[in-house]
């Protein structure tokens, strides 16, 4: 079973080559206040420029939290982030679902940027964290639940 | 908080042992009615019951095929999941768009 991904796309300005460098590393400066997972209001979100990078939040204590990695880096036209943010908007080493971007040059001048995130039906994983915190008993039920829900 | 409610009507629909049965039917294989019944100790129109329950906490979900009614797993615990995500990246796009535009003007 497979979950529709969340499409979403928005046209600025700014060439793809610029858009590309705004996304990616200027996160912090756009990205919405409160909407993070750290404890504390970000002072930045930092993409590292290659595939591998950590994708992260740093606070103004300087305190790290890490949201996922780099999976593709193909400045301008492409950007593949790996989200490992599980349901509860915390981090899961053990969770990845993907996050791509791709940054089209309009005919007109300026850049859709289309961001589709998908892999969604992996919450399904979350099932049994679920089920460890409603106590026991209903684990074989909900681990079921998911393995279902994944098939 | 969604989520929560949808988990806590769940939980409920699977405290009777009969239908947490039925439901584990479900999910081992999509399943009408009369395969779902086929060895339990418990009549067909209560087997129905027990699905009608399942339904309404969003744990089965039921589609025709041909004569048969098939029941399945619902998804809607993951679909709380996409709503949410769908409405934060709305608001970040948005975001993005109206720095970016900002940072394009003052290049201008």
């Amino acid at each position: 079973m497979t979950i529709a991904p969340v499409v979403k796309s928005v046209d600025i300005k700014a060439p793809p080559a610029r858009a590309f460098t705004l996304f990616a590393e200027r996160m912090g400066s756009w990205w919405p206040r409160g909407k993070t997972v750290g404890g504390k209001p970000h002072a930045d979100i930092v993409v590292e420029p290659h595939v591998g990078g950590r994708w992260y939040e740093r606070d103004e204590e300087g305190t790290e939290t890490p949201w996922g990695q780099v999976l593709v880096w193909e400045p301008p036209a492409r950007l593949v982030l790996g989200w490992q943010l599980d349901s509860s908007f915390r981090f899961d080493s053990d969770m990845l679902t993907e996050v791509e971007l791709a940054f089209v040059a309009l005919p007109e001048g300026g850049t859709r940027v289309t961001l589709e995130h998908r892999n969604l039906e992996r919450y399904g994983e979350d099932a049994p964290r679920i089920a460890g915190l409603v106590g026991p008993g209903w684990g074989d039920i909900l681990q079921l639940f998911a393995s279902a829900a994944d098939a | 908080m969604a989520n929560a409610q949808r988990l806590s009507a769940a939980l409920s629909a699977l405290a009777d042992p009969t239908r947490r049965i039925v439901f584990e039917r479900v999910a081992e294989a999509p399943r009408a009615v009369g395969e779902i019944a086929a060895g339990l100790a418990v009549t067909r129109p209560a087997v129905s019951q027990h699905l009608k329950v399942l339904k309404e906490a969003g744990l089965v979900t039921d589609s025709a095929e041909g004569t048969r009614r098939i029941y399945r797993i619902d998804p809607r615990g993951i679909g709380a999941v996409r709503e949410w995500l769908d409405a934060h990246w709305s608001a970040a796009l948005e975001a993005f768009r109206a720095f970016a535009d900002e940072q394009e003007e003052r290049e201008e």
